[in-house]
C-alpha cells in the first residue's frame, strides 16, 4: 500500500477533471440509472400506459439531478469536508424555518418553497448530519472516542435536527435520521455498551413516549397491528398493498396488465407504493431485480467506505449508504405491512422531486468519496 | 502523522458489519417477499388469475336542498351513459358498429372512441355515449345480447330548478380540486362534488353524505363476480333553507333585466328570499364552465357571478334615514317635537347643501322628515349628533358588522367613525358627516344590511338573519321571537320612526304614496333611498360599469326598505336596482309586490305566521 501512495502521491498531484471524471464508480451510475429506469416503467404503468402526469417529470427531473450528482462527484471531497458544519448550519435554519412558515401539508408542516421549489429540509438534514458527524471524527483517536464528553456535542447535533423534525410532526423521519446518526456513531468507534444503555432507556421510555404520539400515529401503529379493524381507513392501504403484492406470483401479471393497479385500487401509488406497481406487473422476479439493484447500491457504499483512506470520507460513505438503505427497509417493508405505515419514498423510483434531489445529492457526496479516495487531509484542513 | 489512525481498522471492522447487517436486512426482506409472493400465491392465486376481492368505495348522492315547505331548489338528476370493455367483445370494432346502429354517434364521438380503442388499456371502460335519456338506455338494454361489452354506468347531476335565480344564495357545486382529494380520498370517487358558495358551500359537509364500501369480486376485466359484503353510503343530509321558493322566483323575475338585489327577512330573521341580479346558470359548474361563457361571465360589466345580496356595497342614500334619526333621538341630540325649519337648502360656510326639493319642506319633525325624506332635516340631525354615534347605531341595527348569516362572501359594510378617518389622515370636516345624514359619501352597506336594519327598527329586537331552517332531521336552531334580546331602544323613539317609515307609505306626502298595499286592513311601512352615483360610488366594481353602459351610468341608484304589516310586522324587504333612478318609482313597487304576495302565501306556510312584537 505504501508503495503506490509513493508512486503515485495524489496529495501532491493537482487533480484534474478529466482523471476525476475516469475515477468515477460508472458502474455505480450505471446501477442508479438502471433503478431509475424501472422507476420510470412503475410511473408510465401508475398513469395507465401513458408518460403524462407522472414517468415524463420524473424522467426531466432524474436527468438534472444526475448530471447535478455528476458534477457532485467531481468536487474535491475536502471542500465538502469543510463545508460540513455551515451546511448542518443551514440544515438547522431551513429546519427552523419550516417550523415557523413552512406550508401545512396533510396536518404537517413539511415543506419549504424556496423560489417554487418544494423542498424538504429534513431530507436535506439527514444529509448534512452525517457530513457533520464524519466531519467531527475526521481525526478522532481510539481514546477520544472513548471518552464521553467528546461524545456530547455529536449527540447533541443528532437530537437537535431530530427534535425539529419530530415537532413537524414527521414521527418516521425523526427516527430515521436518529437510526443514521447512530450508525456513524457506531462506524466510528463509540462502544458497544453505550448503544446497549441507549437501547434499554429506549425500550423503557417506549411506553410513555406512545401517550405523547399524534393521534395519526398512533393510529397508524395500531393500523398496522390489526390492518382488518378499519378496512377502509388506514388499513385499507396496507390490504391492498398486499393484495397487489400477492397477486403478482412469481412472474408477474405483465406490465400495464396488473388489474390491482390498473384499476386504481391503491390511491397516491406512483409515491410510496410504487413497489406494489413492479410486484404486481412484474412479480418476484420483478421484485428481485428491483431489490438487488438497490441493495447492490448499499453494498457499493460500503465498498467505497472500505477503499477510502480517510477517515471523513468513511464515515461519510457509511452514514449516505445506510440513510440510502433505511429508506430502501423501511418503505419496502412498509408496502410489505411489516411496520406501519410511514410516509417514506423508494429512493429513485417513487414520483416526487424532493426525495429524489436529497437522494441524488447524497449519491453525489458518496460518488465525490469514491473519487477523491485517495487524497490526503493536510493536517490544519479542518 | 495521522495516516496510520487507530481508528481505521474498527471503521473497516464496524463498516464491515454495519454492511452485513444491512444486506440481511435485505435478504429478510426478500425473504420476506418470497413468502407473500410465491408461497402465499396460492390464497391471492384465484385473485392474480380469475378473481380478487376488491373493496370499493360507494359514492353517497350529495343531500337536496329544499326551500322551507319543501320545493327542491338543488338536486340531483339522474343520467346513463354507455360504457364499453373492449377485451369482452370478440370483434370490438364491430360492436361499437353496432352500437352506433342503435345510437347515433356524432363524428367526434366516433373518432375520440377510435383512439380510446387504440389507446387505452382493452380491460379499462371506455365512454361510448355520454348523457343517455331513458329510451335510448331501454334501446341498448334491449339489444344487449348483441352488444358484447357494452354496459350502463348510471350517475348523477347536480340540478338547480330555480336555475339563475336563486344561483347566489343557493351556490354551486364543483369538481374538487387536486388538493382536496389528497385531504379526502372520497373526493376522488368519480362524481364527488364539492360546494363552492351559498347554501351549498355552507353545508357542504353535511350534504357530502358518508361513503358506502362494497366488497366484490373482481375478475381479471374488472368486472364484479360477486358482491361479498355492503355497507350502504350514507346519503347527505336535506339542507333546509328559510327561503320560500315562490317568493324567490317571484323576486328575480320582478327584478328582470335590471341590475340589483332583493332580501326579505321574516320576524325571527329568516331569510325568506335573496335575489341578485343578473344571475347565472349554476349547472354549468357541475362538469366544468365551457370557456366562453366563464370569460363571458367575467367580462360581463354587470359581475353576474358577484352576491349582490350580501356582497354588493352601496350607498343606501335616504334608505339610511332610520338609522340617522335614530341615531339622533337616542342620543337625545332631536326629541320626537324637535323641528327644523327646511328652506330647501343649509349652508355649511361656503358651501350649500340643497334638500332634494329645492322649494324646501318648511318646518319638519322626525316623522315628516320621514315622509317627505326631508334631507335638510337630516343634514341637522346628523350635524347634531355626530358621526360616531350614526356609526354606533347602524351597527346596533345590523346595518353593518358581521352577519352571520351562515353563508360564505359576506360583506359586512362600512360606516365611517371619527377614529376611522384619523387613521386614514383624512380631515373629516362638517360637510362629511352632514352628507353621512343622507346616507351618502363613504357609508357602504349591502342590502341585507338594509333588510337587518328594518326588522330590527320593525321589531325592536336584535335579530339576526339566518338561512338555514333545518339540517337533515333536526331544525338548525329553533328561533322564536324571544330569542333575540331587545335592542334597548326607547319604544317612543322606535314609534317614531315607525310612524314616519308608515307616513311615508301611506299618506300623500309620503314619498311612497303610490307603492301603498293594496290588501284591505294591513298596510306596510317603507323608506324610499336615491342615492346618486359618482363614478365609483360602490366602488372600483362600478367602474367598469360606468364604461359599459355610459347613458345608464350617472343615473341614480335606487333603494327601498320596507316592513309589514304595520302592526304587527312580519316581513321587511330591501331592495335595491342599480341605476334605477328612483326609490320610489323604481323599488318601491317590487317591494310591495313581494310583501302582497308573502302575506298572501300566509296560510300556506308550514307553521303560524312568524314572532308577534309589537
Amino acid at each position: 500500500m505504501s508503495t503506490l501512495v509513493e508512486y503515485r502521491p495524489y496529495y501532491l498531484r493537482s487533480f484534474r477533471l478529466a482523471r476525476k471524471f475516469l475515477r468515477i464508480n460508472w458502474l455505480f451510475v450505471v446501477v442508479t440509472c438502471a433503478v431509475a429506469g424501472i422507476g420510470y416503467a412503475a410511473l408510465y404503468s401508475a398513469a395507465g400506459g401513458r408518460g403524462e402526469p407522472y414517468a415524463i417529470p420524473q424522467f426531466i427531473r432524474f436527468a438534472a439531478a444526475l448530471i447535478m450528482m455528476i458534477m457532485i462527484a467531481m468536487i474535491d471531497i475536502r471542500i465538502i469536508a469543510k463545508c460540513a458544519w455551515p451546511l448542518y448550519a443551514i440544515g438547522l435554519l431551513l429546519l427552523l424555518a419550516v417550523w415557523k412558515f413552512g406550508h401545512v401539508g396533510l396536518g404537517a408542516r413539511r415543506w419549504l418553497d424556496i423560489g417554487g421549489l418544494h423542498v424538504q429540509p429534513s431530507e436535506l438534514m439527514k444529509l448534512f448530519l452525517i457530513l457533520a458527524l464524519a466531519h467531527w471524527f475526521q481525526r478522532a483517536s481510539y481514546e477520544q472516542v472513548g471518552n464521553p464528553v467528546f461524545l456530547i456535542a455529536p449527540v447533541l447535533a443528532i437530537l437537535g435536527p431530530a427534535a425539529l423534525i419530530l415537532k413537524e410532526p414527521n414521527l418516521g423521519t425523526a427516527v430515521i435520521t436518529m437510526a443514521i446518526g447512530g450508525a456513524v456513531l457506531l462506524a466510528a468507534g463509540v462502544r458497544w455498551w453505550k448503544f446497549a444503555i441507549v437501547m434499554l432507556l429506549v425500550a423503557v421510555a417506549a411506553p410513555f413516549a406512545y401517550h405523547h404520539l399524534h393521534g395519526y400515529q398512533k393510529q397508524r401503529i395500531l393500523t398496522f397491528l390489526h390492518p382488518g379493524r378499519d378496512p377502509l381507513g388506514a388499513g385499507y392501504n396496507i390490504i391492498q398493498s398486499k393484495i397487489a403484492l400477492g397477486s403478482g406470483g412469481m412472474w408477474g401479471q405483465g406490465f400495464l396488465h396488473g388489474t390491482q393497479n390498473q384499476l386504481n385500487f391503491l390511491p397516491e401509488k406512483q409515491t410510496d407504493f410504487v413497489f406494489t406497481i413492479i410486484a404486481e406487473e412484474f412479480g418476484f422476479a420483478g421484485s428481485m431485480v428491483l431489490m438487488s439493484l438497490l441493495f447492490s447500491m448499499v453494498a457499493m457504499a460500503f465498498y467505497t467506505a472500505l477503499r477510502c483512506r480517510h477517515q471523513f470520507g468513511r464515515l461519510a460513505a457509511i452514514g449516505i449508504g445506510t440513510n440510502l438503505f433505511l429508506y430502501c427497509f423501511v418503505n419496502l417493508a412498509m408496502v410489505m405491512g411489516l411496520i406501519p405505515v410511514g410516509g417514506v419514498p423508494l429512493p429513485l423510483v417513487s414520483y416526487g422531486g424532493s426525495a429524489l434531489t436529497a437522494v441524488m445529492l447524497g449519491l453525489g457526496v458518496l460518488m465525490s468519496v469514491h473519487v477523491h479516495r485517495d487524497v490526503e487531509f493536510a493536517s490544519g484542513d479542518d | 502523522m495521522r495516516r496510520r489512525n487507530r481508528l481505521g481498522p474498527i471503521v473497516s471492522r464496524r463498516g464491515l458489519l454495519l454492511g452485513t447487517a444491512q444486506g440481511a436486512a435485505f435478504g429478510a426482506l426478500g425473504l420476506q417477499l418470497y413468502r407473500m409472493q410465491v408461497l402465499d400465491h396460492r390464497p391471492y392465486g384465484a385473485l392474480a388469475t380469475e378473481n380478487s376481492i376488491s373493496e370499493r368505495l360507494i359514492a353517497p348522492e350529495r343531500g337536496i336542498i329544499t326551500d322551507r315547505l319543501g320545493t327542491v331548489l338543488a338536486g340531483n338528476r339522474r343520467y346513463w351513459r354507455a360504457l364499453f370493455i373492449a377485451v369482452q367483445a370478440r370483434d370490438p370494432v364491430k360492436v361499437v358498429e353496432r352500437f352506433a346502429h342503435i345510437i347515433p354517434l356524432s363524428e367526434g364521438e366516433c373518432s375520440r372512441i377510435d383512439r380510446d380503442l387504440k389507446d387505452k388499456p382493452r380491460f379499462v371502460p371506455i365512454l361510448l355515449k355520454d348523457d343517455l335519456d331513458w329510451s335510448a338506455t331501454a334501446r341498448i338494454e334491449v339489444h344487449a345480447p348483441d352488444l358484447p361489452g357494452v354496459f350502463i354506468d348510471a350517475g348523477s347531476v347536480r340540478f338547480y330548478p330555480l336555475a339563475k335565480r336563486s344561483a347566489h344564495v343557493i351556490g354551486y357545486v364543483d369538481r374538487p380540486t387536486q388538493r382536496e382529494v389528497a385531504h379526502d380520498r372520497v373526493l376522488a370517487l368519480p362524481g364527488a362534488r364539492v360546494g363552492r358558495s351559498g347554501v351549498e358551500r355552507a353545508h357542504n359537509e353535511a350534504l357530502q353524505g358518508v361513503p358506502g364500501i362494497v366488497q366484490t369480486e373482481v375478475n381479471v376485466h374488472g368486472s364484479v363476480v360477486r358482491e361479498l359484503d355492503r355497507s350502504h353510503s350514507k346519503h347527505g343530509a336535506t339542507v333546509q333553507a328559510t327561503l320560500d321558493a315562490q317568493l324567490q322566483i317571484m323576486a328575480a323575475n320582478s327584478l328582470g333585466e335590471n341590475v340589483g338585489a332583493a332580501v326579505m327577512l321574516g320576524a325571527k330573521g329568516d331569510v325568506l328570499l335573496m335575489a341578485s341580479a343578473p344571475g347565472f346558470d349554476p349547472a354549468l359548474f357541475d362538469n366544468g364552465v365551457p370557456a366562453e361563457i366563464w370569460s363571458e361571465w367575467l367580462d360581463d360589466p354587470r359581475r353576474p357571478l358577484t352576491n349582490r345580496a350580501t356582497g354588493g356595497l352601496y350607498a343606501p342614500g335616504s334608505a339610511f334615514k332610520p338609522n340617522v334619526a335614530l341615531a339622533a333621538l337616542d342620543c337625545g341630540a332631536i326629541t320626537v317635537e324637535t323641528h327644523f325649519l327646511c328652506p330647501g337648502y343649509l349652508k355649511l360656510g361656503d358651501h350649500v347643501f340643497y334638500c332634494w326639493q329645492h322649494s324646501g319642506h318648511g318646518n319638519v319633525n322626525v316623522i315628516s322628515a320621514l315622509e317627505q325624506s326631508c334631507d335638510v332635516f337630516f343634514y341637522y340631525a346628523a350635524l347634531a349628533t355626530g358621526i360616531d354615534r350614526i356609526a354606533r347605531m347602524g351597527r346596533k341595527l345590523g346595518l353593518i358588522g358581521p352577519l352571520d348569516i351562515g353563508m360564505p362572501n359576506t360583506e359586512p359594510g362600512f360606516l365611517p367613525t371619527r377614529a376611522w378617518s384619523r387613521k386614514r389622515r383624512l380631515i373629516w370636516t362638517k360637510g362629511d358627516t352632514v352628507i353621512q345624514g343622507i346616507g351618502q359619501g363613504y357609508t357602504q352597506v349591502t342590502p341585507l344590511g338594509l333588510a337587518t336594519m328594518t326588522i330590527r327598527i320593525a321589531t325592536g329586537r336584535a335579530v339576526q338573519p339566518h338561512l338555514t331552517r333545518a339540517v337533515g332531521q333536526t331544525l338548525y336552531r329553533d328561533f322564536d321571537e324571544t330569542s333575540w334580546p331587545d335592542l334597548g331602544l326607547d319604544d317612543r323613539h322606535l314609534a317614531a320612526v315607525r310612524q314616519g317609515m308608515i307616513e311615508a307609505v301611506n299618506t300623500p306626502l309620503g314619498t311612497a304614496y303610490a307603492s301603498r298595499l293594496n290588501v284591505p286592513g294591513l298596510h306596510m311601512a317603507g323608506k324610499t333611498g336615491t342615492a346618486q352615483v359618482h363614478g365609483l360610488t360602490t366602488g372600483e366594481e362600478k367602474a367598469n360599469y360606468n364604461d359599459a353602459l355610459l347613458p345608464l351610468a350617472f343615473r341614480p341608484n335606487a333603494f327601498f326598505i320596507a316592513f309589514a304589516p304595520t302592526d304587527v310586522p312580519r316581513y321587511a324587504a330591501a331592495i335595491v336596482v342599480e341605476h334605477g333612478n328612483e326609490g320610489a318609482a323604481c323599488a318601491a313597487p317590487i317591494a310591495r309586490d313581494l310583501i302582497t304576495a308573502a302575506l298572501s302565501r300566509e296560510a300556506e306556510m308550514p307553521s303560524a305566521p312568524a314572532g308577534t312584537i309589537a
